[in-house]
C-alpha cells in the first residue's frame, strides 16, 4: 500500500472521530434532537472494510460504522442533518440518528434497529447480483450481539448453500448494550462457528485498519470470482456506551485503558508518521476533517425542517406521487 | 363461472365471460398461469419458496414445471428459513428484481414477520426505496388441517403501513390480482384460499389479466343486505344468497378482493343502497377487518342503516383440528344465511 493510500484510510478514519467527537460535544450541550450512537474505537473496521470494495458493490454498515457511510458516499452534511432530523438529511426525517441512511444511487443500503435483518437483505443483493450475471459483491456489517439471533444464522446457512458473493464484517466489540458476549454466548469464536456453514472466515484485531483491510480485500476477491461469501470477525471494544445516554458503567475501567491505548486512529497516525508520512500532512488532514464536520453541522443548522404536511407521504411507492427528491 | 360469477357486474375490467368464451380453470391454476405469464413478459420476476423447484413444484403444486421452462436460476429453492428468505427477497426487490414469495402455508407468515413489517414495509417512507416483491400465503381452513396450517393472518398485514393486501375469492381474480400484486411497486401479501384450490372453477381470460388492487366487486345485485366480505367465504356468501333470494330476500354481495387499500367507495354505496350490512370472514372475528369495514359504516353511512352492522368471523380461538369443532369455528353458508335472515327481520 502506497503512502498516498494509507493517508487516505486515515483521512477515512479521522473524518468519521472529528464527527464523532463534535457530536458527542452537541448531544452533551443538549442541542442535540432524540439519542445517538457513538462509533468511537470502529473507524479502523468501518473504513478497512469498506475501503475494499469497488465502486458499483452494495455496502450495508450498522450504527458503529460512520466511516463506511462516508467513504462510501454519504456526506457529512446528510450525516448530520439526519441526526437533527432536518428534510436534507438522508431520510428527509423519517428514521432517527445513522438508522436508515441509505441511497440506492450510491449502493448504500441503511441498518434497521433490528441489525440482522441488513444481513438478509444483503444476501438479496448479493443474489441479485449472481441473478443477473454482475460481478458485483454485497458487504453487510453486524456486531457480536446479532450474532445471537436466528436471522443471522439462516443467512450464513443460505449464503453458504448458495455459495453468495457477500462479505460479511461482525464487529465484535465485546458488548451487546449491557451484557458481555461471554454472558450472551458460549461460542468463543465467532468466526469459528461461522465456518461451520460453509464460510471462509477469519478473525482480525479490528484497531488495525491496514489488517482490516488485507482481509476484506481478499474476501471480496474471492466473493468477486464466484469462489463464495465470507466472513470477517473483527475484535475491538466499544470505547463508549451503547448509545449516548448510556454511561457503560459496566465496562470495567481497566478493560477500556487497555483498548484506549490501541486506539486504531491515534494509533495509525503514529504509524503514519513513521512510515512517511510528514506532520504536516497528517496535520492538514485532521484540519480538513475538522472543517468539514463543522460545516456540516453549520449546514445541518440551517436546513429545513421537514414539511408536517408530508407526514404521509411516501408511504407508498407510486410513479404520480412526487417526493422531494 | 360455475359459482361466484353468475351476477357479475364488475368494476375496472372487461367482461370476464366476453373475454374468455368459456375458458374455466380451477383457481390454483389460474394462480400458476399467472405466474408463468409473468415470468414470461419480464425476466425481472422469480419465484423463491420452499419445495418449489423442480417436478415436485411445491407443496400445492402451483410452481410445478416453472424451473422446467425457466431454470434454476428463476425457481430458488430455500431452505426453511422464512425469516432469511423474506429478507433476501426484499434485498433482490431493491436492487430492481420481482420476486414472488411462496410461504408454504399462510401460518408459517409469522416467522417473517419481522422481517416484513420492519424492514420491508417502511423502506419506502424512509426514503431507502421501493420494495416490489409479492408474497404468496396459502390460508384458510375447512380442511381438517390443524391449528397451524388453517390461519388467516391478514388483519396483521392489514394493520401495518406500507403493505398491500390482497384476497381473490374467484380464479378470474386470482390471476388478475396476482399479475397486478407482481407489477406493483410495492410490498404485496397475497393470500390465497386453499379451500378453493381446486373445489373452485371459473371462467378466466387468457393472456393479458390485470385486476387493479383496490377496486372491490359486485358479485350479486341486491337491495335487501349488503353481505361484505372476500376469500373462501365468497363462495359461501354467494350460496347463502341463493337460498335467500329463494325466500324472498336479495342480498348484494359485495367481494372486497383487496384488503388494503380497502376500497371504502364501493363499501359505503352498497350499504347505501340497502342500508343492512354483515361483514362475513374467515379470519377470526376480533380486531379482523370486519371490524374496521363495520367502522367505517357506523361512521360514514350511519345514517343510512336500518339495522346495526352485522358481523361474522372465525371464533376467538386457535383453528381446531377435529371436524365438528373446525365446522363450530369457522363461518360457512349455513351460518351466513342465519345472520342473515336476523338482519333482515331486526
Amino acid at each position: 500500500m502506497t503512502v498516498a493510500e494509507k493517508l487516505t484510510l486515515y483521512y477515512w478514519m479521522q473524518l468519521a472521530r472529528a464527527f464523532d467527537e463534535r457530536m458527542l460535544a452537541y448531544w452533551k450541550q443538549g442541542r442535540g434532537v432524540g439519542g445517538t450512537f457513538s462509533q468511537r474505537g470502529h473507524e479502523a473496521i468501518s473504513v478497512g472494510a469498506a475501503h475494499a470494495l469497488a465502486p458499483n458493490d452494495v455496502v450495508s454498515p450498522m450504527h458503529r460504522d460512520l466511516g463506511a457511510f462516508l467513504l462510501r458516499g454519504i456526506t457529512p452534511r446528510e450525516a448530520f442533518a439526519s441526526l437533527l432530523g432536518r428534510e436534507t438529511g438522508a431520510t428527509h426525517g423519517r428514521d432517527a440518528n445513522f438508522h436508515g441512511m441509505s441511497s440506492l444511487e450510491r449502493g448504500i443500503i441503511g441498518f434497521i434497529s433490528h441489525l440482522p435483518h441488513s444481513l438478509s437483505v444483503a444476501l438479496g443483493v448479493a443474489m441479485s447480483f449472481r441473478y443477473r450475471g454482475e460481478p458485483r459483491v454485497a458487504m453487510a456489517f453486524t456486531g457480536d450481539g446479532a450474532s445471537n439471533a436466528g436471522l443471522y444464522h439462516e443467512v450464513l446457512n443460505m449464503a453458504g448453500v448458495y455459495s453468495a458473493p457477500l462479505v460479511i464484517i461482525v464487529e465484535n466489540n465485546q458488548y451487546a448494550y449491557s451484557t458481555p458476549a461471554g454472558q450472551a454466548s458460549k461460542v468463543k469464536s465467532i468466526a469459528g462457528h461461522a465456518a461451520g456453514y460453509g464460510l471462509q472466515t477469519t478473525a482480525v484485531d479490528g484497531n488495525d485498519v491496514e489488517a482490516v483491510h488485507a482481509v476484506a480485500s481478499e474476501a471480496v476477491r474471492r466473493a468477486r470470482a464466484g469462489d463464495g461469501p465470507s466472513l470477517i470477525e473483527a475484535h475491538t471494544l466499544r470505547m463508549l456506551g451503547h448509545a449516548i445516554h448510556d454511561g457503560a458503567e459496566y465496562v470495567p475501567r481497566e478493560l477500556l485503558a487497555t483498548w484506549e491505548a490501541r486506539d486504531p486512529v491515534v494509533g495509525y497516525r503514529r504509524t503514519l508518521a513513521t512510515a512517511g508520512a510528514s506532520s504536516r500532512q497528517l496535520d492538514d488532514i485532521d484540519r480538513r476533517c475538522r472543517e468539514e464536520v463543522e460545516d456540516a453541522v453549520a449546514f445541518a443548522e440551517a436546513s429545513p425542517w421537514p414539511d408536517p404536511s408530508t407526514v404521509t407521504r411516501g408511504v407508498y411507492a407510486a410513479a404520480l406521487e412526487p417526493r422531494s427528491t | 363461472m360455475a359459482q361466484a360469477g353468475t351476477n357479475s357486474s364488475n368494476f375496472g375490467f372487461a367482461d370476464i365471460d366476453e373475454a374468455t368464451s368459456g375458458r374455466e380453470l380451477t383457481y390454483i391454476a389460474a394462480i400458476s398461469e399467472a405466474l408463468r405469464e409473468e415470468m414470461r413478459r419480464d425476466p425481472r420476476v422469480l419465484v423463491i419458496g420452499e419445495d418449489i423447484a423442480g417436478e415436485f413444484g411445491g407443496a400445492f403444486k402451483v410452481t410445478k414445471g416453472l424451473e422446467a421452462e425457466f431454470g434454476a436460476r428463476r425457481v430458488m429453492n430455500t431452505p426453511i428459513a422464512e425469516l432469511g428468505f423474506t429478507g433476501m427477497a426484499t434485498g433482490m426487490a431493491l436492487m430492481g428484481l420481482r420476486p414472488v414469495v411462496e410461504m408454504q402455508f399462510a401460518d408459517f407468515i409469522s416467522s417473517a414477520f419481522d422481517s416484513i413489517v420492519q424492514f420491508a414495509a417502511t423502506a419506502h417512507y424512509r426514503y431507502l426505496g421501493p420494495v416490489p416483491w409479492v408474497i404468496r400465503a396459502p390460508c384458510d381452513g375447512g380442511l381438517r388441517s390443524g391449528p397451524f396450517h388453517s390461519q388467516n393472518p391478514e388483519a396483521w398485514f392489514v394493520h401495518t403501513p406500507g403493505l398491500k393486501v390482497v384476497a381473490p375469492g374467484t380464479p378470474a381474480d386470482a390471476k388478475g390480482l396476482l399479475i397486478a400484486a407482481i407489477r406493483d411497486d410495492n410490498p404485496v401479501i397475497y393470500f390465497e384460499s386453499k379451500a378453493l384450490y381446486r373445489t373452485l372453477k371459473g371462467t378466466v381470460p387468457a393472456g393479458e389479466h390485470v385486476v387493479p388492487i383496490g377496486q372491490a366487486r359486485v358479485a350479486r345485485a341486491g337491495e335487501s343486505l349488503s353481505i361484505i366480505t372476500y376469500g373462501t367465504q365468497l363462495r359461501e356468501a354467494l350460496t347463502a344468497a341463493e337460498r335467500l333470494s329463494l325466500e324472498g330476500i336479495e342480498c348484494e354481495v359485495l367481494d372486497l378482493r383487496t384488503l388494503k387499500p380497502l376500497d371504502t367507495e364501493s363499501i359505503l354505496s352498497s350499504v347505501r343502497r340497502t342500508s343492512r350490512a354483515l361483514v362475513v370472514h374467515s379470519a377470526n372475528q376480533l380486531a379482523g377487518v370486519g371490524a374496521e369495514v363495520a367502522a367505517l359504516i357506523a361512521q360514514h353511512a350511519f345514517e343510512w342503516l336500518d339495522a346495526p352492522v352485522a358481523r361474522l368471523g372465525g371464533l376467538d380461538t386457535p383453528v381446531p383440528f377435529s371436524p365438528p369443532l373446525e365446522d363450530a369455528y369457522r363461518p360457512d353458508a349455513l351460518k351466513i344465511y342465519e345472520a342473515a335472515k336476523a338482519l333482515v327481520v331486526y
